[in-house]
């Protein structure tokens, strides 16, 4: 008997075009992200259908709409605690998780914190524009102290939050930056986020060419040094990492600070999801198990 | 009237009130008694007062009354605060090397344990309580080998010298009481029947499971924290997966992650928590996505009285969340109602993709009642409504995930379907699911969509049937409550038609859709309506005269943190009709 062998389709830059195309300013880092994670699922030949895509609120959170996976696009800072749920619901997709700086180290920095240390495996990436862009530029958590915005005009005498050192300290699993206008290289470490069982970060400098002009294209390309140019560097050194995580000035790291594979994921240490994803399990409990909860009351 | 026995044991948080409740609740089921339990405490973990009031009996007993047949104090500060409660017939059991004797009405029997001489309390630090319960079950005509048998199972855990001798001092308090005190004048009856002890939260809980929930986050929060503790004991058993969550916030949202991925997630919280969700169940509506949230209300606002009832948080779930949107509210009418309620707004949540809100209480939700294990049906019908969840033959229409459709409902998938890929929003959104602020801010979409959603309204109404009347027509007086009060109301209701009054009764159970019509056609003809709310502003009351115009002639309410008991309601009548007063605020007797 002839056995007909089916080549499954390659999958190709196209399958991920969004419905809409995307309505940041022209010249917005977030294309580059964009671009780099649709080349990412291209590359590791991820289907469609198994990527959800989930976002809180702001510039960068409109991601979901701009590409074609499931998506999701749902409150100002609740990106994280909507995909652990989902991602524990149905743990055999891959959950992608997009926002900003105001987004995730603002009004979600809590919830960053917790999913970082359950280790929910995802990868979430940061639009880090060190701006607020859709409420038309105030100063956020990443602004740099002294920047001077519409919310802070004399400008801010607050410090910075570190968003590497914080997600070290958290207890990240995969630890990352990037720079939305090193392409290639954001598609690397992307592809290893994705394919990192646990919780991947990457902090991508995604400069605001609107609001922000402290920060921007020009100001960051002579700063960034990449990490794996250096062969001394370990990413598997947590101390290294972070000490490499204070750095700030004229020369800048980007790359993968940190990676470690020991611990178990989210998912991985529940017993329940053991037998496959809950979504495909059943619903009816067993007879025998429902009696054994009524007489325990008996 | 019913005929029952309450028993109240108190004491300091600490001085172990649970254990004999327990035993007693155990003992009673078993002897096919009904019963109905409530535990006044405070915030505080050690220390404090701690009062729990176990009321039995062959019908069913939907409320304690606040009256005692039997008195166990604990410490002195029981004694003296509850002997009030005790008239002639009753009895008082208490350790005479510590506690004093409170000064009692005529026809109590003082029963003076010499606990020292009966037991070595050097080493057994409870075992006043435990003679007590001895003791008390012999003046009550109870067998002892039903206390050896639920003694055996309490400790089972324990070595069995430490079983031999907590048996020995429960036999050492029943043969002191059978020798020097007067049993009581009824004794316990037996019946065939056999309960299930079943407390409002794990009936919650369970009724989460039985409706195939898999997805369960919570953050603690009294009194709702219960549902968590069932839900955490029993999830790989009922293969649950529960999750403590950071903060309220990260649990609706979380809840809603899970239920977009397809499975029936559910979480609970009180007033405080609940405020912080609002915003998910805007997200919830707004995207679509069915989820069911327990609020087990305590008297507010802010952190208010955390170990206390109130019904004082109506309003904010019908204002929860800013905008329009289509939801559902009900309130459970008693404990067993916890568990039925569950898997009924389920179907209803996940036909009409809305969020679902139960709207209970400290009352039934740290109470227990006897109920028959048969009414504990853990394989309901289940509609998920509208869902896709396989690409079939692969050939179909381009996907709309909010297509406008006549009802409203638009077929969800669950994400992973190949050639169904779509983005939820929680910005407004077009049939497709595109943001109609990404092309321009479109009037006629937005109407269009607004439209969709709020059709839905329409089907749920129909889903839900209108409240009904119970009790003689043409009553003297109708009462009208709304969850947790319908068994006090009932009870009040029949103490009223002892004393010559005919009184019947509106409980309202879903209070979204409200079905106003037929309500104000039930009571167009009532002679004397009085509703009775757990709350100082009448929430109740004026939600329906918003909604149907209607006003009653008198309102009975309460709001110091304790529940009604029937008699607050009884006098509260009377004096209504009497003409005295159109509010009434019964005040609680003691001070727990």
């Amino acid at each position: 008997m002839a056995t007909e062998v089916v080549t499954p389709q390659a999958i190709v830059m196209a399958d991920f075009k969004g419905k809409v195309d995307p309505d940041w300013c022209p010249g917005c880092g977030d294309f580059g992200v964009l671009a780099a994670v649709q080349k990412a699922l291209v590359e590791l030949q991820i289907p469609k259908h198994e990527v959800a895509t989930i976002s809180g609120i702001g510039c960068s959170s409109n991601f979901p709409g701009f590409i074609d996976t499931y998506g999701m696009h749902t409150l100002h800072g609740r990106s994280l605690p909507v995909a652990t749920g989902f991602k524990m619901a149905n743990h055999a997709m891959t959950v992608l998780v997009t926002g900003g700086d105001g987004d995730g180290f603002g009004i979600g920095c809590g919830h960053f914190v917790h999913a970082t240390r359950r280790n929910v495996d995802l990868l979430y990436l940061v639009m880090d524009n060190q701006i607020y862009g859709l409420t038309t530029g105030q100063t956020s958590p990443t602004s740099r102290l002294g920047m001077k915005t519409k919310s802070m005009p004399f400008g801010s005498i607050e410090s910075p939050l570190n968003p590497i050192s914080l997600a070290l300290a958290a207890g990240a699993t995969f630890v990352a930056r990037g720079f939305s206008a090193d392409q290639k290289h954001l598609t690397e470490l992307i592809k290893q986020g994705i394919e990192h069982k646990g919780f991947s970060f990457i902090d991508v400098f995604s400069p605001c060419v609107t609001y922000n002009h402290d920060n921007t294209f020009q100001w960051f390309r002579p700063r960034v040094k990449k990490l794996e140019d250096n062969p001394e560097y370990d990413p598997t050194n947590w101390a290294a990492a972070m000490e490499k995580s204070l750095m700030w000035g004229d020369e800048i790291p980007i790359g993968k600070f940190f990676e470690r594979t020991d611990l178990p994921t989210l998912h991985g240490a529940e017993p329940v999801l053991k037998s496959g994803p809950l979504v495909y399990q059943d619903n009816r409990m067993p007879a025998d198990v429902a009696q054994s909860f009524i007489d325990e009351l008996m | 009237m019913r005929q029952s026995f309450s028993v109240g044991i108190g004491g300091a948080a600490g001085q172990g009130v649970a254990t004999p409740g327990d035993i007693f609740a155990k003992i009673f089921s078993r002897r096919g008694l009904h019963l109905n339990v409530y535990n006044a405490y405070q915030s505080i973990i050690r220390g404090g007062h701690t009062f729990l009031t176990i009321r039995t009996g062959p019908d069913k007993i939907g409320t304690t009354d606040g009256k005692l047949d039997l008195l166990i104090p604990l410490n002195q500060d029981t004694m003296d605060r509850h002997m009030r409660l005790l008239s002639s017939g009753s009895a008082c059991l208490y350790n005479a090397d510590l506690i004093k004797p409170a000064a009692a009405a005529d026809g109590v029997q003082l029963c003076p344990m010499p606990v020292s001489k009966l037991a070595d309390i050097s080493r057994n630090k409870i075992a006043q309580n435990t003679l007590a319960i001895g003791a008390g079950l012999s003046m009550m005509g109870v067998g002892f080998p039903a206390l050896e048998s639920v003694l055996q199972e309490q400790f089972r855990k324990k070595e069995k010298a430490v079983i031999d001798e907590n048996v020995s001092i429960a036999r050492a308090g029943y043969d002191y009481a059978s020798q020097n005190f007067k049993p009581f004048a009824w004794p316990l009856p037996m019946t065939d029947a056999r309960y299930a002890v079943l407390g409002g939260n794990a009936a919650m809980a369970m009724g989460g499971a039985a409706a195939g929930v898999k997805f369960y986050c919570a953050y603690p929060m009294s009194p709702s924290t219960g549902v968590l503790h069932w839900m955490a004991e029993h999830a790989r058993k009922a293969n649950i997966m529960v999750r403590q969550v950071e903060d309220e916030i990260g649990v609706i949202n979380m809840a809603i992650g899970a239920a977009h991925a397809g499975v029936r997630a559910m979480c609970a919280t009180s007033g405080g928590g609940f405020a912080l969700m609002s915003e998910g169940l805007g997200l919830s509506a707004q995207a679509e996505i069915p989820i069911v949230v327990i609020d087990c209300q305590r008297a507010g606002p802010s952190t208010g009285v955390p170990t206390k009832t109130e019904q004082g948080d109506l309003w904010q779930m019908l204002g929860a969340a800013f905008g329009d949107y289509p939801r559902v509210i009900a309130a459970p009418l008693d404990i067993a109602d916890c568990f039925k309620l569950i898997p009924e707004i389920f179907d209803i949540a996940d036909r009409f993709q809305c969020p679902g809100i139960v709207l209970c209480d400290l009352l039934l939700a740290e109470g227990r009642l006897s109920v028959n294990p048969n009414e504990l049906d853990f394989h309901p019908a289940i509609d998920r409504g509208e869902l896709i969840t396989s690409n079939g033959s692969g050939e179909h229409e381009p996907y709309k995930r909010y297509k406008i459709t006549e009802s409203g409902v638009s077929p969800r998938v669950i994400p992973g379907v190949p050639g169904y890929t779509h983005t939820v929003s929680s910005d407004e959104h077009d049939e497709d699911g595109v943001l109609i602020s990404d092309e321009y801010t479109n009037s006629v979409k937005r109407r269009a969509m607004m439209e969709k959603r709020m059709r839905k309204e329409d089907g749920i109404a129909a889903s839900v049937p209108p409240p009904q009347l119970l009790g003689p027509a043409n009553a003297d007086v109708t009462l009208i409550g709304w969850g947790s009060t319908y068994g006090v109301i009932d009870e009040a209701c029949e103490l009223l038609r002892d004393a010559g009054i005919s009184a019947n009764h509106l409980p309202i159970r879903w209070l979204v859709p409200l079905h106003g019509d037929a309500i104000v056609d039930l009571l167009k003809d009532a002679k004397h309506t009085i509703i009775v709310e757990n709350n100082f502003s009448g929430q109740f009351a004026r939600y329906l005269r918003s909604e149907t115009s209607f006003v009653p002639n008198g309102h009975i309410r309460k709001y110091d943190g304790e529940p009604f008991f029937p008699n607050h309601i009884v006098e509260a009548v009377k004096e209504q009709l009497a003409g005295k007063t159109k509010l009434s605020v019964p005040s609680h007797e003691v001070m727990v």
